[in-house]
C-alpha cells in the first residue's frame, strides 16, 4: 500500500508542474500586454518600464514563471488589480464558500444516484430500469444555469418560498448554520446536483447490471447464498469505480459550479471567477484557477488511493 | 496480360455480403428514440442553415413598444425579449451559432484527438509518454474550468470559443484513442502485417484505423451534448458570442432580468439547449448500441 501511495504521489507531480504552467501562460496567451491591464493609459515609457520590471516582466519566461511558482509555492499569489488585496486570501476565502455548496450538492446527490443506478441495474430491461436511465439522461441533458434559472423563477419569483441570490440574509456576510442561511443553500445546492444524479445513476447502472451477469454470482447462488448476502458481494464489486466515479464528480463540483455560482451569486470561486473575468483580474484569474485545478489533482489522487484501499485488485496492477 | 484482366471481368461477380454499417444502420432505424431525435436535430440544424429563407421577422430589429410581449402575442408566436425582438426569430436564428460552436469543436477534437491517439498507442515508447503525460496535465481541469480558463484569456468572439473548447476536447478523445489502438496492436494480425513487411503508416490505415475509429467515433459524438452546453455556458457568462447576435446561452443571459416581468420567455432559450442536449445524447446512446460499442 505504501509503496502504491509512493508510485501515485510521483505520477502526480510532474501533472501538478503542468497544471501550474498552464495557469502560468493562460495570462500570456491574453491578448496584449499584461501591463495594460494594470497601468493607467497616460503612463509615460519610464512608468511602464519601471512597473514592467517591478512585476519581472522584462525577464524571458522560464524565469518569470520559475519567480512566479516560487511564490506560488509559499501561498503568495500576487495582488488582486481590482481589489488590491492578496490573491491568496481572496480565493480561499471563496472557496470555502463553494465547498459547501459542492458538499451539500454531493450529499444530496451521492445518496439518490446509487440508489437509482442501484435499482436500475438490478431490475434490468424493465420498466424501472427504462425509467431511471429516462431520468438519468434528462438529468445528464440539462444545462443546469438554465435549471438555476427555472428553480428561480419556480420558487422565489411564483411560490415565494426561498431567496433566489447570495449566500446568507446579508448577501455574502459570513456562512452560518442557521435557517435564514440554509434557505439560501437550497436552490444551488439542488440545482448542482442534478447532473451529478444523472451520471452516477448511469454509471452504477452500468456497472450493477455487468456484474449481475457474472458468473461468480451464479455461483454464490448456486451454492445456496441467501439473496440479501449475494447483494452484499455485488456492492462489494460495484464500490470501487462507484466511489471513483463519486469523488471525480465532487472534484467537478468544485471546479464547475461557476456558472451556477454566476446564476446565484453564491460567493465561491466560479462568482469570483466570473468577476476577476469581467474586470479582466489576470492575476486573480490565474491565482483561481491554479487553486481550483490544484485540488481536483489532489481528489483525483484522494480517489487512486481510497479505491486501491478498497480494491486489493488494483494495487497489484 | 489482358487475357489475364479479361477473364477477371468475365468471371461471375461475387455477391457482396451486408456489411458492418448496414447492420448499424438496421439496428439504428429500429430504435425509435434514436430516430425521432436524429429527426429532431436534423431539423434543427436546417431550420438554423435556412432560417434567412423561413419568412421570420428580423431577429435584429428591436421596438421599444414591444417589449417582453408574453407568449402568443399577435405578430410574435413566441413573444418578444427585453428589446422588443421576436423571440421565435431569435431562437432560431440562435440555433446557427450555438450549433456551429457546439458541434464544430468535437468535429475538430475528433480529427486531431485521434490522430494523436493512433500515434501514441501505435508508436508507444517515449512518443506515448510525451502525447499522454500532457494528456494527462489537461486532465487535470474540470472541462467547464478549462473552457473558461482558456476562452477568458483568449477574450470573447466565437473563433475563441471553438480554439478553447477544441483543446477541452481533445485529451479525452486521445485518451480513448490511445487505449484503444493500444490493444489493437498488441492482437496477432498487427505483428503479422509487420511480418509480412508493411510499414506503420500502412498497418495503421489498414489494420488499425478500421478496429478503432467505431469506438473513438461514438465517444465523440457522446461528447457533443457536453459541447454545446459548454459553448452556450461561455456565452452566457460573456465570454463566447458578442451581442447583439442572437445564441442560446448569450440571450439566457440578457434575458434574466425579465424572470419578474415575463418569466417564460426568458427560460425559453434553456429550453432550445435543454431539448437538443437530450436529442444529442438519446442520438448517441442509439448509435453506441446499434454499433454494439462497450464502454
Amino acid at each position: 500500500m505504501f509503496a502504491y501511495l509512493i508510485r501515485r504521489l510521483v505520477y502526480v507531480l510532474p501533472v501538478a508542474i503542468g497544471v501550474s504552467i498552464i495557469c502560468f501562460l493562460l495570462v500570456h496567451i491574453a491578448p496584449g500586454d499584461p501591463l495594460t491591464a494594470i497601468m493607467p493609459v497616460d503612463a509615460t515609457q519610464e512608468e511602464q518600464a519601471a512597473m514592467r520590471s517591478a512585476y519581472g516582466l522584462d525577464k524571458p519566461l522560464p524565469v518569470q514563471y520559475a519567480i512566479w511558482i516560487g511564490k506560488a509555492v509559499t501561498g503568495d499569489l500576487g495582488k488582486s488589480i481590482a481589489t488590491g488585496r492578496p490573491v491568496a486570501q481572496e480565493v480561499f476565502s471563496a472557496v470555502k464558500n463553494s465547498l459547501l455548496l459542492a458538499f451539500t450538492a454531493s450529499v444530496i446527490a451521492f445518496p439518490i444516484g446509487l440508489l437509482l443506478g442501484f435499482i436500475a441495474g438490478y431490475y434490468r430491461d424493465t420498466i424501472i430500469d427504462r425509467l431511471v436511465t429516462a431520468c438519468a439522461i434528462t438529468g445528464v441533458s440539462v444545462p443546469n444555469y438554465w435549471l438555476g434559472i427555472v428553480f428561480v423563477i419556480v420558487f422565489s419569483v411564483q411560490l415565494g418560498w426561498l431567496p433566489s441570490m447570495g449566500a446568507g440574509p446579508g448577501g455574502s456576510g459570513q456562512w452560518a448554520w442557521d435557517y435564514a442561511h440554509i434557505r439560501h443553500l437550497i436552490l444551488p445546492s439542488v440545482t448542482l446536483a442534478v447532473v451529478p444524479i444523472g451520471i452516477v445513476a448511469r454509471t452504477v447502472r452500468a456497472l450493477v447490471g455487468d456484474i449481475f451477469s457474472m458468473d461468480f454470482v451464479q455461483a454464490l447462488y448456486a451454492k445456496g447464498m441467501r439473496h440479501g448476502d449475494v447483494l452484499r458481494h455485488v456492492i462489494r464489486n460495484a464500490a470501487p469505480t462507484a466511489l471513483s466515479v463519486m469523488g471525480l464528480q465532487l472534484g467537478y463540483l468544485l471546479g464547475g459550479s461557476i456558472l451556477i455560482e454566476t446564476v446565484f451569486n453564491w460567493p465561491g470561486s466560479g462568482f469570483l471567477l466570473s468577476n476577476a473575468i469581467f474586470q479582466r483580474d489576470l492575476p486573480l484569474l490565474q491565482g483561481t484557477i491554479l487553486v481550483l485545478a490544484l485540488f481536483f489533482v489532489s481528489m483525483n489522487l484522494i480517489v487512486d488511493v481510497a479505491q486501491a484501499a478498497i480494491d486489493p485488485r488494483i494495487k497489484r496492477s | 496480360m489482358t487475357a489475364i484482366a479479361d477473364t477477371a471481368e468475365v468471371s461471375e461477380p461475387v455477391r457482396k455480403a451486408p456489411g458492418y454499417w448496414a447492420g448499424v444502420l438496421k439496428r439504428f432505424s429500429k430504435d425509435p428514440v434514436a430516430v425521432t431525435c436524429t429527426v429532431i436535430v436534423v431539423l434543427l440544424i436546417l431550420a438554423a442553415i435556412f432560417a434567412p429563407y423561413l419568412g421570420l421577422n428580423d431577429p435584429y430589429k428591436a421596438s421599444m413598444i414591444n417589449r417582453l410581449k408574453p407568449i402568443g402575442y399577435p405578430g410574435f408566436p413566441l413573444g418578444t425579449d427585453e428589446q422588443g425582438r421576436d423571440m421565435l426569430a431569435r431562437l432560431i436564428y440562435g440555433g446557427r451559432l450555438t450549433l456551429f460552436v457546439g458541434l464544430v469543436p468535437v468535429v475538430l477534437a475528433f480529427f486531431i484527438g485521434s490522430t494523436l491517439g493512433l500515434v501514441a498507442g501505435y508508436v508507444g515508447g517515449w512518443v506515448n509518454t510525451m502525447i499522454m503525460r500532457t494528456v494527462d496535465v489537461f486532465f487535470a481541469f474540470p472541462s467547464v474550468l478549462l473552457a473558461i480558463a482558456i476562452s477568458s484569456a483568449l477574450g470573447a468572439g466565437i473563433v475563441n470559443s471553438l480554439v478553447s473548447l477544441t483543446i477541452v476536447f481533445i485529451p479525452p478523445i486521445a485518451r480513448v484513442a490511445e487505449s484503444a489502438t493500444a490493444s489493437v496492436r498488441s492482437l496477432d494480425y498487427i505483428d503479422a502485417a509487420r511480418a509480412t513487411g508493411g510499414s506503420a503508416l500502412t498497418i495503421i490505415r489498414v489494420h488499425v484505423i478500421g478496429n478503432v475509429l467505431g469506438p473513438i467515433f461514438v465517444y465523440a459524438t457522446s461528447l457533443t451534448s457536453v459541447c454545446m452546453i459548454l459553448a452556450a455556458g461561455l456565452s452566457f457568462l460573456g465570454i463566447g458570442v458578442r451581442p447583439p447576435e442572437p445564441e442560446w446561452g448569450l440571450m439566457l443571459n440578457t434575458l434574466r432580468t425579465a424572470i419578474y416581468i415575463n418569466p417564460w420567455i426568458a427560460a425559453l432559450p434553456g429550453m432550445m439547449i435543454f431539448i437538443t442536449s437530450l436529442c444529442l445524447n438519446l442520438l448517441s446512446d442509439g448509435l453506441r448500441s446499434a454499433m454494439n460499442v462497450k464502454d
